[in-house]
């Protein structure tokens, strides 16, 4: 069995963000940068069902990490070829990338690696737009689940437990299938430094949009981008009495 | 411009978060001069569906089949009623349902989708649209270019759609027999709870790691919103213990709310928690650290050990 896990990079999710000259973009220079944390968890649970030979085809499981975006997202596909990808595929364009191309260019990637399951993020935390899976899906006519938080095999059939609004629902699929990661379904490994060594030695294989005959045309452009801050002048009260009549004051309880 | 909303059904009533995207998709009539239409799909949708016509003419697609929202067979179902009615633009809510099924419809669609998207306006004859990013830190202004623009409303941006006089229902002509049904539906484990949803309610008592198990964070924080008549929330690391129920889950990849009141109760104030609540109306915390990061974010602030102050605000209100 084949595992393809795309890793977007994105800037440190506890670092302030920054805006370029023209605020059309997030600036970053200087920031670090890191797997996207629902890639990593969806690497981590490939690495798993590998690890627990879960699946139907038993221990022969290969995994690909594909990276989209400039020469600098090597570090991260580094970090998840140390994590344990066997190999990856970086398609390498300085280009603003939407979801739409994002997902075009993954069925690419499936069309030339030919996975059987595809696990990635439910949305990457730069642009939080929870599309490309689904996206992806779509073009590729496979089911789809969404929101992971278990997965487990059943003869040919994946089951997947997913966070609703209402609760956690379970489905079913036939492999080859599209699944997004929610938070709960691991906690991710570290990369070891010797790891990191090794992963030097790992097999990248580069394209360019133009090599996958993928026309880098986004569907949805940013104009303009403002950063906001959310804080406000906090009155500290001294006990529950004072802060009760506070809130009544607000007409709030 | 013929705007298509795709509302979800709540029991024989339109859910709450579709209809905030009723008000995002008036929003858009009024600055695009478009026409509103609703599409309800669903089993069992008669008495919703009336509902909903008392926002818009109301088309519905009913069969058992569609008793539960699988995305391949919904998705398919949503990208060929926009076509059918000839929609420009569509709006759903920004739900989990809403992000599995329609953006797969949006794919079959061209592509063109705007996730929580908090405001429109016309610019030079285009509809534009704001939406938030980076958890919150950023709100931009997008645009969407193709013949049909999907969009997900983020439900604590815009208020509710208020009904007026019902309209018509019509049931649509679609094949469901057709329909992709690869993704087989087993099971869903519903909340048994009788207090207003996180989404929904004008106060929220949140509570989070501070809580040492689930039985405390219960009676403590559903104690507490019992006796205000609030809903509960809390943060994901509460969640990942096992202290709070998912659906309770509030910030960047869990519910954004906008309460009157939004409690957090041993809450330290992650950017992600914040993404889901520094928009409420008042915003309150109790914590034992005075330099707990929600602080920053909060009107009134009570340092105090959760374990004394809950029973006593019980006892006091
Ligand atoms: C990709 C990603 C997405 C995420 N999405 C979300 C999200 O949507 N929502 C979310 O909430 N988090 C999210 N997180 C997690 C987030 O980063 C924080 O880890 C989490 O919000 C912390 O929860 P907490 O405040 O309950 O716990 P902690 O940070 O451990 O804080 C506990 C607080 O309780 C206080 N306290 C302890 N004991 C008491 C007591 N007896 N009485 C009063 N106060 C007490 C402490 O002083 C502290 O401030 C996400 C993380 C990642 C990486």
């Amino acid at each position: 069995m084949k595992i393809l896990v795309p890793t977007k990079r994105v800037p440190d999710p506890d670092q302030p963000i920054h805006l370029n000259a023209d605020k059309t973009a997030a600036d970053l220079t200087g920031i670090p940068c890191v797997i996207n944390p629902f890639d990593a968890i969806a690497l981590e649970e490939a690495l798993r069902i590998r690890e627990e030979e879960r699946s139907s085809a038993g221990s022969d499981i290969e995994i690909v990490a594909v990276g989209i975006g400039p020469q600098a997202c090597e570090k991260e596909i580094r970090i998840a070829l140390a994590m344990g990808a066997d190999r990856a595929v970086h398609v390498v364009s300085d280009e603003y990338i939407d979801s739409w191309i994002a997902s075009n260019l993954l069925k690419a990637v499936v069309d030339k690696e030919q996975p059987d399951l595809i696990i990635m993020g439910k949305q990457a935390i730069d642009a939080d737009n929870n599309q490309a899976g689904q996206f992806l899906a779509h073009h590729l006519n496979w089911p789809q689940a969404t929101f992971a938080s278990e997965i487990s095999f059943e003869g040919d059939r994946v089951k997947v437990a997913r966070e609703t609004d209402t609760g956690i629902e379970n489905v079913s699929m036939e492999l080859p299938a599209v699944i997004t990661t929610d938070l709960r379904l691991n906690e991710p490994r570290y990369a070891s430094l010797p790891a990191m060594m090794k992963a030097k030695r790992k097999q990248v294989d580069a394209y360019t949009p133009a090599d996958l005959s993928v026309a880098v045309d986004p569907k949805v452009e940013i104009i303009s981008m403002e950063t906001l801050s959310a804080k406000r002048n906090c009155v500290r009260v001294n006990n529950v009495d004072e802060l009760i009549v506070k809130l009544k004051e607000a007409s709030v309880l | 411009m013929k705007i298509l909303i795709i509302a979800e059904a709540q029991g024989a009533e339109v859910r709450h978060a579709s209809r905030s995207a009723i008000t995002l998709a008036k929003n858009a009539a009024a600055a695009a001069n478009g026409d509103i239409e609703i599409a309800m799909i669903g089993d069992d949708i008669a008495a919703a569906a009336t509902a909903a016509s008392a926002y818009a003419p109301t088309f519905t697609l009913s069969d058992a089949s569609l008793a539960h929202p699988t995305a391949d067979r919904y998705g398919a179902a949503i990208a060929q009623i926009v076509k059918q009615r000839g929609a420009g633009l569509v709006i759903a809510a920004s739900t989990s349902q809403g992000k599995d099924c329609v953006a797969r419809a949006a794919a079959q669609l061209g592509g063109t989708m705007v996730t929580d998207a908090t405001a429109c306006e016309n610019r030079d004859g285009k509809l534009v649209w704001q939406r938030t990013m980076h958890a919150g830190g950023v709100a931009a202004w997008v645009a969407a270019h193709g013949d049909t623009v999907v969009v997900t409303a983020l439900q604590s941006a815009c208020e509710p759609a208020e009904p007026t006089e019902k309209t018509s229902v019509t049931a649509l002509d679609i094949d469901v027999a057709s329909l992709p049904s690869a993704i087989q539906f087993e099971s869903v484990s519903t909340k048994q709870s009788n207090r207003p949803d996180v989404t929904e309610a004008a106060v929220v008592i949140s509570g989070g790691r501070a809580f040492k198990t689930a039985d405390d964070y219960e009676r403590l924080i559903g104690g507490l919103a019992d006796k205000v008549g609030g809903g509960t929330g809390s943060s994901r690391a509460a969640v990942d213990a096992g202290i709070a129920p998912n659906e309770n889950q509030v910030g960047q990849t869990g519910k954004i709310i906008a309460p009157d009141l939004y409690l957090g109760i041993g809450i330290s104030g992650a950017v992600q928690h914040l993404a889901g609540m520094k928009n409420s109306k008042i915003i309150a915390a109790i914590n034992t650290d005075d330099e707990a990061p929600l602080l920053d974010y909060a009107d009134f602030a009570l340092i105090a050990d959760a374990y004394e102050a809950i029973p006593e605000l019980i006892a006091k209100l």
